[in-house]
C-alpha cells in the first residue's frame, strides 16, 4: 500500500471555507485531548479561549490590537513571498521602523505638531524598515547570498543594535536607569478609542495598506513581475525582467511594512523604545503564519491576521482565568497553527491510498 | 571473463502517446566492441537505450543476452545482467563524497568497515582502467569529466560488462573527450563492450567499431566503421530526399534587418562556442541555421536575444547595436524570440493564459502604465491570438500549464510574431509537435516572411528548413561552413558541411 499526492487544479471558495472549518475543528479535538489529560474540562477551556477573544467586548478590542501589527507585516511578507523572496526578517524590518521612528520622534517631535510629525513617523518607520529590508536583497542578486540566512541573521543584529541604543546612547534621562529611551513627545503620540489600546488611524492604515498590497501584487505592472520571477525564474529571464531592481524594490515594500508595524507599536502601545521583545513580542515571525494562511494574498492577511490574533488573545485569557501555565498556552496555540498548515497542504492536494501494484 | 558475450535487442518498438520513439529496431553487440548510436536529437536513441536499461519496457520486441532471452523490469535486473548505464545528466550526490556514491549500490561491501572494501575495490578499478580519481573529494567539487569517471567506476564496481554511455562527450573539454576514450579503449580490451551514443560524427568515426544510425525513431543505416565516412554518416541521420518547399509569395529579400560581424561567444563552461561568425538577414528573408546540435546554435540565439554575453564582435539591429545583456534591450530593437526549451524560458505555466500572453511586452503600451497592468486590453489581446494562432483553450483564463504543447508553442508563435513585421528568432520552433501543430508553425513563420518579415530559424530537422528557409547555413564548431540557396542546396553538400567540411 503507498500513498500517492496529487496536485488539486481548482479549489472552490466552498470548499476553502470547508476545509477550514474542518480543521479547526479537527484542531480542537485534538486540544481538547491534551487539556483533558491535563485533568482540565476541554469545553469549559475553549469556552474561555473563545470569550476571551472574539466573545466579548474586551477580547474582540484585544485582538485587533494585536491584529494589527500582524496584518501590516503579512501584507508586506506575502508581497514577497509572491516572488519566492523568503524573508525570514520583518522582526527586525520592524525594529529598525521602530529606531528611525524613535529618531524622528524624539528630534522632531518637541518642535512639530502632531499632523506632521505622525506622517513623518511613519514615513520614517517605513524608509528605516525598507532600508533594513533591502540589504537582503542586495547580498542575494549581488552575492547569491541565501536570503533566509541574512534576513535571520540580521534580526539579531538589529535586535543587538537596539539593546545597545537603550542601555548606551539613547538610554533616557528620564527613566532612572531603565533601559528605555525617553517618552516621545505628545505629537508623536498615536490617540487611543476610548477604553481601549485600539488607534483608529493604525487601524485605517493597516486594513488600507493590505488593500493596497493586493491591489500591488494582482493588478500591477510590479506585481506582475514579481508573481513571474516567483514562479518562473528563467522565464523573467527571458523576458527581461529587471532583478535587481525588482527584489531591491520589493524587499523595501516587505520591510517598510514591517517598519509601519514598528512605529505603530511604539507610537500607539510603548511610547518609548525598549528592549526588542517587549517592543515586538514576535510578530515578525507570527505574520509568516499569518501571510501562509491568508494564502500569499495581502488583501486576505486582514482576515487572517486578526484571527491569529484571535488565537494568541484567547491563550493569554485562559491563562489569567484558568490559571493555566503558559506552556498550557502555547501548545494550544500550537496545535491549532499545525492543523491549519496541514489543511493548507491537503487543499491543494488530493490524497489517495492505493493497493501496491508494479508500474 | 565477461558474462555478456553477446547481446541483441530483436524488434523493439515503442511509443509515448502518439509519438513512436523506437519502431521495430534491431541491434546487436559483441564483447569487445564499442556500438555508435548515431542519430538527430529526438530520434530515439535514449529511449532505446532506457528500454536496455529497464527503465522502460517495450511495446514490443525481444532482448537477449548470449542467445538467451532476458526480461529486463527495472535498472536492478539490468545490473545483475551486466548492463550499466550512465545518464546524459549524471545521477551523483553533491554533497557525498567520491567513496560515498561509489558505496549506494554496491552490494558487496561487508557489514563492517565497508569503506576499507570499497577503498579497495576503487583502487583496483582505477589502476585497471586507468580511472584517476580521488575517493576522499566530494562530487559538487570534481570536473565533469572526473564525475563522469566516477559513474563509470560506479558501473564497474556493480560488474556492468555493457557500458551504455548517452552522450558523454556534450558536457566534456576535447581534452576530457580524450581522455574518456583511452578509458574505453582500456575497456574493450579487457572484454566489456560499450554503446555509445553520440550526435557527433568525427567521435563516432574515431573510436568506434560499429555504427547504428538512427532517425525518427526507424533504424537508417548500420555499417562497420571501415566502411563508411563521415558525409556517408551525415547521410544516413538526415535522409535521402530533399522535401518539397512550402508556398511563398515571390517577394525578394530587402534590406539589412539584422547584422552581426565576427561575433566570438564563450558557452556555459567558457569554451569558444561561436567563433567569427559573420552573417546579415534581410527583410523579406527566412534564414535556416542547420548543424548537429552543440554547435554554437544555441549560444548564438543567446547572444542575439540578450540573454548572453558576447566577447567580440557586434550585433546590429536595423542599424541600432545591441549594447545591453538583457531580453529587454534586444525586445526594444525589434528582436522576438520563440525558445528552445518553451516551458523552460518561454511561458509561466502557473499563471493565467493572458498573463501569459504580454510576457515581455507586458512593459509596453498599450498593456501598462509605468505602474498598473491594463488588464482588459491585455484580456482582449490574448482573445485575439487565441483566435488568430488557432490556440484550443477553454478561455484565456486558463492556466498555461493547462493546456498542450502545441497549443503553448502557438501561444508563444503568435504573441511573438503579433507585433509585426520584425526580426523572429525561432529555435527548434516544432521539436516535439505533433505533426498539425508542426506545418501550422512552419506556415506562420512563412506568413511572417511574406509581409516583409525577417526569420533566424534554427532547427535539426533538414526537413524543415528545406520546407520554410530562403537560404540555410551550416554551423559547425561555432563556424559557418557554407550557405546554401534552393538552387544549390542537395543532402550531400548539407551532410558534408555538417560534418565539418567547407563548401
Ligand atoms: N518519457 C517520454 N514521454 C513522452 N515522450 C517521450 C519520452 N521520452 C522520449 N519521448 C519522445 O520520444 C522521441 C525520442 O526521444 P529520445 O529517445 O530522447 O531521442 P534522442 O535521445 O535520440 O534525442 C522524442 O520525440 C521525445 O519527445
Ligand atoms: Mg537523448
Amino acid at each position: 500500500m503507498y500513498i500517492e499526492l496529487l496536485p488539486r487544479e481548482k479549489v472552490s471558495p466552498q470548499q476553502n471555507v470547508l476545509f477550514m472549518a474542518a480543521a479547526l475543528i479537527a484542531g480542537l479535538l485534538a486540544v481538547s485531548v491534551v487539556f483533558a489529560l491535563n485533568g482540565v474540562n476541554p469545553a469549559v477551556a475553549i469556552f474561555y479561549i473563545f470569550k476571551g477573544s472574539f466573545g466579548s467586548w474586551y477580547g474582540i478590542k484585544e485582538t485587533i490590537t494585536k491584529g494589527m501589527p500582524l496584518i501590516l507585516i503579512g501584507s508586506g511578507l506575502a508581497l514577497a513571498y509572491k516572488a519566492k523572496f523568503w524573508n525570514i526578517g520583518a522582526e527586525s524590518q520592524l525594529l529598525a521602523g521602530a529606531i528611525f521612528a524613535t529618531w524622528t520622534g524624539l528630534n522632531w517631535g518637541p518642535h512639530l505638531p502632531a499632523v506632521v510629525m505622525v506622517p513623518l513617523m511613519f514615513l520614517s518607520a517605513f524608509i528605516g524598515g525598507a532600508l533594513w529590508g533591502m540589504v537582503p536583497a542586495v547580498l542575494k542578486i549581488r552575492f547569491g547570498i541565501n536570503e533566509v540566512i541574512s534576513t535571520l541573521m540580521l534580526n539579531y543584529i538589529a535586535a543587538e543594535f537596539v539593546k545597545f541604543l537603550v542601555v548606551g546612547p539613547w538610554k533616557g534621562a528620564s527613566k532612572g536607569g531603565y533601559p528605555y529611551t525617553d517618552d516621545l513627545p505628545a505629537s508623536s503620540i498615536l490617540p487611543h478609542l476610548s477604553h481601549s489600546r485600539i488607534s483608529l488611524l493604525l487601524l485605517f492604515l493597516a486594513v488600507a495598506s493590505a488593500l493596497i498590497l493586493g491591489w500591488l501584487v494582482y493588478k500591477s505592472r510590479f506585481g506582475y513581475e514579481i508573481r513571474v520571477i516567483g514562479e518562473n525564474v528563467h522565464a523573467a529571464r527571458y523576458s527581461g525582467i529587471n532583478f535587481f531592481r525588482t527584489s531591491l524594490l520589493l524587499m523595501a515594500v516587505s520591510g517598510g511594512m514591517a517598519g509601519l508595524a514598528g512605529a505603530g507599536e511604539l507610537m500607539s502601545i510603548h511610547h518609548y523604545l525598549s528592549y526588542p521583545d517587549s517592543l515586538s513580542a514576535g510578530y515578525g515571525f507570527t505574520a509568516i503564519i499569518v501571510a501562509w494562511l491568508a494564502r500569499l494574498h495581502p488583501s486576505y492577511t486582514i482576515i487572517a491576521g486578526l484571527f491569529f490574533a484571535g488565537i494568541i488573545v484567547g491563550g493569554d485569557a485562559i491563562q489569567v482565568s484558568m490559571g493555566m501555565p503558559i506552556a498550557a498556552v502555547r501548545v494550544f496555540n500550537s496545535i491549532i497553527l499545525i492543523f491549519l498548515i496541514m489543511e493548507d497542504f491537503l487543499i491543494s492536494h488530493r490524497v489517495r491510498v492505493r493497493r501496491k501494484n508494479h508500474a | 571473463m565477461a558474462r555478456i558475450q553477446s547481446l541483441e535487442m530483436r524488434g523493439i518498438s515503442k511509443s509515448f502517446l502518439e509519438v513512436k520513439a523506437n519502431r521495430d529496431i534491431n541491434l546487436s553487440i559483441h564483447a569487445g566492441e564499442i556500438l555508435g548510436l548515431l542519430g538527430e536529437n529526438g530520434a530515439g536513441k535514449t529511449t532505446l537505450m532506457n528500454i536496455l536499461y529497464g527503465l522502460y519496457l517495450p511495446d514490443e520486441g525481444d532482448i537477449l543476452v548470449n542467445g538467451e532471452p532476458i526480461r529486463l523490469r527495472g535498472p536492478k535486473d539490468s545490473m545483475r545482467a551486466g548492463i550499466g548505464m550512465i545518464h546524459q545528466h549524471f545521477m551523483l550526490v553533491d554533497k557525498h563524497t567520491v567513496l560515498e556514491n561509489i558505496a549506494l549500490g554496491f552490494d558487496e561491501a561487508p557489514f563492517f568497515f565497508p569503506h576499507r572494501a570499497i577503498r579497495k575495490k576503487i583502487e583496483q578499478l582505477s589502476d585497471q582502467y586507468g580511472l584517476r580519481i580521488n575517493p576522499d573529494k566530494p562530487v559538487w567539487n570534481l570536473s565533469a569529466g572526473e564525475q563522469q569517471r566516477v559513474e563509470i567506476i560506479k558501473a564497474l564496481s556493480r560488474n556492468a560488462d555493457l557500458l551504455i554511455m548517452d552522450e558523454p562527450t556534450s558536457v566534456l573539454t576535447p581534452q576530457e573527450a580524450d581522455e574518456l576514450f583511452e578509458i574505453l579503449r582500456k575497456m574493450i580490451l579487457q572484454g566489456h563492450s560499450v554503446i555509445l551514443i553520440s550526435h557527433k560524427l568525427e567521435e563516432i568515426m574515431s573510436i568506434c567499431d560499429r555504427v547504428m544510425v538512427l532517425r525518427k525513431g526507424c533504424l537508417s543505416g548500420e555499417a562497420s566503421i571501415e566502411d563508411v565516412d563521415k558525409g556517408k554518416l551525415a547521410e544516413m541521420m538526415i535522409g535521402r530526399q530533399i522535401a518539397a518547399a512550402y508556398d511563398k509569395a515571390d517577394v525578394k529579400p530587402g534590406g539589412t534587418v539584422l547584422d552581426i560581424q565576427d561575433l566570438h561567444v564563450d558557452s556555459d563552461r567558457g569554451l569558444p562556442a561561436v567563433r567569427g561568425l559573420s552573417v546579415q538577414i534581410h527583410s523579406s528573408e527566412i534564414l535556416g541555421i542547420a548543424g548537429v546540435s552543440g554547435n554554437g546554435q544555441q549560444e548564438l540565439v543567446e547572444t542575439i536575444t540578450g540573454l548572453r554575453q558576447p566577447l567580440k564582435g557586434s550585433v546590429t539591429m536595423m542599424g541600432q547595436p545591441l549594447k545591453h545583456v538583457n531580453a529587454r534591450d534586444a525586445h526594444t530593437l525589434g528582436i522576438t524570440h520563440v525558445p528552445e526549451e518553451r516551458i523552460k524560458f518561454g511561458i509561466v505555466p502557473n499563471l493565467p493564459l493572458y498573463e501569459n500572453s504580454v510576457l515581455k511586452q507586458h512593459r509596453d503600451a498599450p498593456y501598462s502604465s509605468w505602474l498598473r497592468m491594463d488588464y482588459p486590453v491585455i484580456k482582449n489581446h490574448a482573445g485575439d491570438l487565441v483566435n488568430s494562432f488557432q490556440v484550443d483553450t477553454p478561455s484565456v483564463n486558463a492556466r498555461m500549464k493547462n493546456l498542450s504543447g502545441g497549443n503553448i508553442q502557438k501561444l508563444i508563435l503568435g504573441r511573438e510574431i503579433s507585433s509585426g513585421p520584425n526580426l523572429l528568432i525561432a529555435a527548434h520552433p516544432t521539436y516535439g509537435l505533433d505533426v498539425g501543430a508542426a506545418e501550422y508553425v512552419r506556415k506562420q513563420i512563412i506568413a511572417l516572411r511574406d509581409k516583409g518579415g525577417s526569420v533566424l530559424l534554427v532547427s535539426e530537422d533538414l526537413d524543415e528548413l528545406f520546407m520554410v528557409c530562403d537560404r540555410i547555413a551550416v554551423m559547425f564548431e561555432g563556424e559557418f561552413m557554407g550557405e546554401l540557396t534552393p538552387d544549390t542546396w542537395t543532402i550531400e553538400k548539407i551532410g558534408l558541411m555538417m560534418a565539418g567540411s567547407h563548401g
